[in-house]
């Protein structure tokens, strides 16, 4: 059984509507914000280290990293040491 | 039961079986937190008192569950550090602390918003709201703490003293309704007697909490494997992870 009569009525909270869903939006906002976060935290992480480990595979192979393909690939992030 | 808790220090070991874990639990707070708000929002009746601002109690409660049960956790993850020198215990106490904060900022928002339309004022220097702001300042404290050394070591150990001796105020939260007089009602659930709100309005709260407990879990161990692979990335299993491409 619904509580509420209309979608109206459900939105108007019977006049408790600014307190109900300020508290449910910022509620909501931070978990949604929470798992956000860790998912970008996960992908740039990953991301990081993978760089770091084509680098040091470049590093191993001196021929193949003066190529200049092997840069653009690395992604700005230019080695002076290969 | 040693073995287990041994393997389950070791990062590597953590990171493999959190991986299992991690989809039930997220599964779980989904499932748990859309149907709990559903019926809570939509389902469970108006409270004859308070009418439907009573609403704010399915965020409210669990919140402010959460934010004392994650003190707790991390005061408990910062012993196991401090004694047995478990890495992967300090690295989840890290990783608590913010949503911890963020839990206790939760409540302590909705408890404010939900005291204009019932108390008549949305703060008073009363025990239970005063020890929940101090629950507050003492997470930003361990966050604070994490960042000011160099050293992680130092930083860990610091962080781990910090919530060792703040989980002191956790029993001050809990009896500061009975202790002190208080605008504050008292314990929603108690595990001796049965709750004094019918059944179609604690249901759903009872959802709502077991979802944010599930979202907690989830969340620590994500956020974890995050940190293991940070902290371990010179490791050589770390390196054969990532050149697999996972």
């Amino acid at each position: 059984m619904m509580a509420f009569d209309s979608f109206a009525d459900f939105l108007a909270m019977g006049g408790h509507a600014p307190y109900v869903w300020s508290s449910w939006g910022i509620t909501f906002l931070l978990l949604i914000v929470a798992v956000l976060h860790a998912r970008f935290e996960r992908r740039q992480l990953l991301t990081t280290l993978r760089r770091r480990v084509r680098r040091e595979q470049a590093r191993h192979q001196p021929v193949a990293s003066q190529a200049p393909l092997n840069t653009a690939q690395g992604g700005g992030n230019h080695d002076p040491q290969a | 039961m040693w073995a287990f808790i041994h393997k389950l220090g070791s990062p590597k070991w953590f990171y493999r079986i959190s991986a299992k874990l991690q989809p039930w639990f997220w599964v779980a707070a989904a499932g748990l937190i859309v149907t709990g708000s559903l019926w809570g929002l939509a389902f469970a009746p108006a409270d004859y008192q308070q009418g439907n601002s009573f609403r704010i109690l399915y965020v409210h409660v669990p919140a402010a569950f959460l934010a004392q049960s994650i003190f707790v956790s991390m005061a408990i993850a910062g012993l196991v550090y401090m004694v047995w020198k478990i890495k992967v215990a300090d690295m989840a106490a890290a990783v608590m602390a913010p949503l911890g904060a963020a839990m206790t900022f939760i409540s302590l928002f909705s408890g404010a918003v939900w005291g204009v339309p019932t108390w008549g004022t949305w703060w008073m220097w009363d025990a239970r709201l005063t020890s929940m702001l101090i629950l507050l300042f003492l997470y930003l404290g361990v966050i604070a703490l994490r960042g000011a050394f160099t050293s992680r070591d130092s930083a860990s150990r610091a962080a781990s003293v910090l919530a060792m001796v703040g989980v002191i105020n956790i029993p001050i939260i809990k009896y500061s309704v009975d202790w002190w007089y208080t605008l504050h009602q008292p314990a929603t659930f108690t595990i001796t007697s049965r709750p004094a709100m019918p059944t179609e309005m604690w249901l759903p709260l009872l959802l709502m909490v077991l979802g944010f407990y599930s979202f907690f879990i989830a969340l620590t161990l994500m956020r974890t494997r995050s940190e293991i692979l940070r902290r371990e990335s010179n490791k050589r299993w770390v390196r054969e992870l990532v050149e697999e491409g996972q």
